[in-house]
């Protein structure tokens, strides 16, 4: 498989969140604002990359019968280094991600990579691939983390958008907010796609 | 925190699922039916409850005292993987009928967030052991709840007229929104 294919097969066709549906928890619970939601992803790239490239690496000396628990190790390995990362260096975003970090660990994409594609294929292919399904999960999370800042706070990336008559809808940056948008967004990619298939196979 | 708070608050104040998004993946996945949400409430409470003792024993026993905090993550989902399957080969062993009721639902627990999420929150909120037992029945009664509840209304879903594009998840979604509406009325009680 072409390099590019890969990338947009992790980016789009199999897009973790609008598609495959895994992964949820963080994406609902950190896109309060679009800098989270860009935080999140990029954080969980960093590990899907990483996670990916080692397991690819090694997989051939991991014995078939004890690979999720050598996989969970690499994966939490990989998720301590940008927690001390993003300790050091960010430590807004780090208060304001919290638990989230540390259950990167339990995020069902980054096993279900290392099983379905880095411990069957080459090393490059993997890490794109990681890159591919990363950068996918990020752009799911930063379009429902703007949307969810622009109406409930009016502002994207901190800056004010509107006048200050402009009164937000606060419930979107509230809990039953993130529930209610996600469904909308996913029912909006799903009747994009099954146009797209329709005239396809016309 | 009186143990009092502690149940009301993590039952329904800050539901796990509906205000903490944690455990959103068996939320949306096996409540299709009321039978299989209460199997997994049940299977979720037990795991929960074991994990969590023994996370805060590892925490205040061996992480602590050696000033091994950092590899918190990797310890705690190693001792959940290795208490998952070994629940699993208890029952299996000792009671075939209870394994036939939960036994299915062991392995998805593991990547259950609620599991690592209440040992984590635990040891950061500084609870003791009591307080710490408590958390842990307490979110997953508000797990189980919440499970229960949503399969309910899907079960009555599947009989009405959805919208093409909503049908499956994205009205699974909008339901749970709605679901954390009433749940917000909970606010302030705590």
């Amino acid at each position: 498989m072409k390099l590019s294919k890969i990338f947009y097969n992790g980016f789009i066709k199999e897009n973790p969140i609008f598609v495959q549906l895994i992964g949820m928890c963080s994406v609902l619970a950190v896109t309060t604002s679009a800098i989270n939601g860009l935080a999140m992803g990029l954080a969980v790239t960093g590990v899907l990359v990483g996670s990916n490239l080692v397991i690819s690496l090694l997989r051939k000396v991991i014995p078939e019968k004890i690979r999720i628990p050598a996989f969970v190790v690499v994966i939490a390995t990989f998720v301590t280094i940008v927690e001390m990362f993003m300790k050091a260096y960010t430590q807004d975003l780090y208060n304001a991600l919290g638990i989230f970090i540390p259950l990167i660990v339990v995020n069902c994409i980054i096993l279900a990579r290392a099983e379905a594609f880095a411990s069957k294929n080459g090393v490059l292919a993997s890490i794109v691939d990681g890159l591919g399904m990363g950068l996918g999960y990020t752009l799911a999370l930063l379009i429902l983390g703007s949307l969810r800042e622009i109406l409930g706070a009016g502002s994207i990336f901190g800056k004010q958008l509107f006048s200050p008559s402009f009164e937000p809808a606060l419930i979107f940056i509230m809990p039953p907010g993130a529930f209610i948008l996600l469904g909308i967004l996913i029912a909006i990619f799903n009747t994009i796609r099954k146009k797209k298939a329709t005239t396809e196979s016309n | 925190m009186s143990i009092f708070t502690i149940l009301i608050s993590t039952i329904f104040v800050n539901n796990f699922v509906l205000a903490r998004f944690l455990g959103i993946c068996p939320f949306l996945g096996v409540s299709n039916k009321t039978e299989t949400a209460t199997g997994m409430s049940i299977a979720v409470t037990f795991v929960v409850t074991l994990s969590s003792i023994i996370t805060y024993g590892i925490q205040k026993g061996l992480l602590e005292p050696f000033g091994l905090e950092y590899l918190q993550t990797i310890v705690f989902i190693l001792v959940i993987a290795a208490l998952v399957q070994f629940v699993e080969m208890v029952m299996k062993k000792t009671s075939p009928t209870l394994y036939s009721a939960l036994g299915v639902y062991l392995p998805l627990i593991t990547t259950n967030c609620v599991v690592l999420g209440v040992a984590i929150l635990n040891i950061q909120e500084g609870y003791n052991l009591v307080q710490t037992i408590f958390n842990a029945v307490g979110a997953s009664i508000g797990f189980g709840l919440a499970l229960v509840l949503i399969s309910g209304v899907r079960e009555e879903l599947e009989f009405n007229d959805v919208p093409e594009a909503l049908e499956g998840f994205p009205i699974a979604l909008i339901t749970a929104g709605l679901m954390s509406i009433a749940f917000l009325g909970f606010n302030g009680l705590v």
